[in-house]
């Protein structure tokens, strides 16, 4: 495989980011989601009863968090390539040099960058809540969850990978956006399962476990990226039909 | 060069054993009814999608998909519909392409293509406040931005007023004196005929392809048309003999179209037998056969093949 050309990524990356700016309706969803989401983790910090701070518990607020990486980018992920396609762009950007793979890297990176932005933002913006106005001994159970905090700061980039990168894979396949948008969500849940358990003290959330499954996490994004991008097909892109090497 | 390229899509045959080969600078008409096979043509020669079988080379690069990136880098396509980002300014939008052709300092080409199709006082506006005329030269804008050695454009002159229009033919006409090889790919037979070096004209198969004077000497035999005042008394005993007369028919009274093998020829025996004969001559006229007239020839006999 040839050297990847990172001003055409760059070139991806400014112009997605550039459209996202301009269509108000997703830089609402794009804040609203995470919000949204944040209202579960405030009020069992709020309302729940002060525990010892190696309590079981305060995971859930914290695991609870872990949603909005897998939530918020899906919809942009899925309207990457069937949005291209519905109107009309995706031809003049297939005629060009651009490689399939700095396509799918650009549109990932479009997609990741807000969303870290925006999770880490949020996180950080929970913990402040948290540290503040808290009951103290709540806000001391709270940051007491080592690894859970841990699992939070690394799993956040890698479940989103995984969503914005199963998002795109529905988006090459899709013929319609909200089709895609709809199982690019569905299928941007499943990873989420270990972190149930973790929840659920079924796997006991230590270290060990955080940095295990996140490493599993960047194989299976990495696994998924490349097949991903092997389902670039241009052919079947603009005509709807798989090509037939000779 | 094109050589015997064929594309299926499962049962249905795109395009077959097309076969023809363009010149450096040449503009290059590619005709063809509705469902032709022609934007898939340019599909396959632009590496948007696989050819079933033949060979191509573009740019003088051999047609294959590890060469794809190669050829894109030299060749623009232009789409019918320029498919630009409606959210994006026009230089945006050209920014945006010319990143992608790895232009690092883009500015002063944005600015050229720009002013190449009229448009340097639009470079802020966003593009889904053009009209379809100008987005169509926002297209074009951004296929000159890579400066290609080849140029695939699809209808390029659609849904433009005229004066919009004559601009693309004079960019197109430029070009070629650039050295810029254009294919043009209308259905536009007048702007074919005007822009045209040669044209090719495909119905699956390629029917034809050369200079539209070929063509039209390929397929229609000469003939004058004289128009009298009254009619001639004896239209056969005059013509008859004359020398490069052939045949002639009267579809009016006062008009007889006279089948000849050269009109330099012919034309002044067939004045002086008529001024002879006393004939009040109104005129004396080669008959010119169009381009539409070849194209619909060949097109009418493919529609009466396939009906037998």
């Amino acid at each position: 495989m040839s050297a990847l050309d990172t001003g055409r990524i760059g070139a991806v990356v400014r112009k997605e980011l550039r459209d996202y700016r301009r269509k108000r309706s997703i830089v609402v969803a794009m804040i609203i989601l995470p919000a949204i989401f944040l209202i579960e983790p405030l009020l069992a910090v709020f309302l729940g009863s002060p525990n010892p701070p190696s309590d079981p518990s305060y995971r859930g607020p914290l695991l609870l968090l872990l949603l909005i990486p897998v939530i918020t980018p899906s919809t942009l992920a899925a309207y990457s390539v069937a949005g291209e396609r519905e109107q009309g762009t995706l031809e003049p950007l297939l005629t060009t040099p651009i490689r399939r793979q700095e396509f799918i890297l650009g549109k990932a990176a479009a997609v990741m960058i807000p969303t870290l932005g925006l999770c880490y933002l949020v996180f950080a913006a929970f913990l402040a809540v948290v540290r503040l106005f808290a009951d103290p001994v709540i806000a001391t159970g709270i940051f007491h969850q080592g690894p859970i905090l841990l699992a939070l700061a690394l799993f956040t980039p890698l479940l989103a990978g995984w969503a914005i990168v199963v998002g795109m894979a529905v988006s090459v396949r899709a013929g319609e956006i909200r089709v895609a948008q709809q199982l690019g969500m569905i299928a941007s849940f499943p990873p989420l399962g270990v972190v149930v358990l973790m929840g659920l003290g079924v796997i006991e959330p230590t270290i060990t476990a955080a940095i295990s499954f996140a490493a599993l996490l960047l194989v299976i994004d990495v696994v998924a990226l490349r097949a991903t991008s092997g389902m670039f097909d241009r052919e079947r892109l603009v005509t709807g039909a798989r090509a037939v090497r000779r | 060069m094109v050589d015997r390229l064929t594309k299926r899509f499962g049962e249905r045959t795109a395009f077959s054993e097309v076969s023809f080969e363009v010149a450096s600078g040449e503009v290059f008409g590619f005709l063809g009814p509705n469902g032709a096979g022609k934007t898939t043509t340019v599909r396959a020669l632009g590496t948007l999608i696989a050819p079933t079988s033949g060979s191509a080379t573009i740019a003088g690069i051999p047609l294959s998909p590890e060469n794809g990136v190669a050829i894109r880098q030299h060749v623009a396509i232009m789409p019918e519909a320029p498919g630009l980002y409606l959210r994006l300014t026009v230089s945006e939008n050209l920014e945006f392409f010319a990143g992608l052709y790895g232009l690092h300092h883009p500015g002063p080409r944005i600015k050229e293509a720009l002013a190449a199709v009229n448009l340097s006082d639009r470079a802020s506006d966003l593009c889904g406040g053009l009209s379809k005329g100008l987005r169509q030269r926002v297209g074009l804008a951004r296929a000159l931005l890579s400066d290609p050695v080849i140029m695939f454009l699809d209808e390029p002159t659609s849904g433009l007023d005229p004066v919009a229009a004559r601009e693309v033919h004079n960019l197109i006409t430029g070009l070629r004196e650039k050295g810029v090889t254009i294919f043009l790919t209308t259905h536009r037979l007048d702007e074919a005929e005007r822009l045209c070096d040669r044209v090719a004209i495909l119905n699956t198969t390629l029917r034809t392809v050369g200079r539209p004077e070929e063509l039209r000497a390929r397929l229609f035999t000469s003939t004058i048309v004289v128009k009298t005042l009254s009619p001639l008394g004896d239209p056969d005993g005059l013509f008859t003999g004359v020398l490069g007369v052939e045949g002639w028919r009267s579809d009016d009274p006062c008009d007889y179209v006279l089948r000849v093998s050269d009109p330099k020829v012919a034309a002044p025996g067939v004045a002086r037998v008529l001024v002879d004969a006393g004939a009040d001559i109104l005129s004396i006229a080669e008959a010119q056969h169009s381009l539409e007239d070849v194209y619909l020839e060949l097109v009418d006999e493919d529609v009466e093949a396939r009906k037998q």
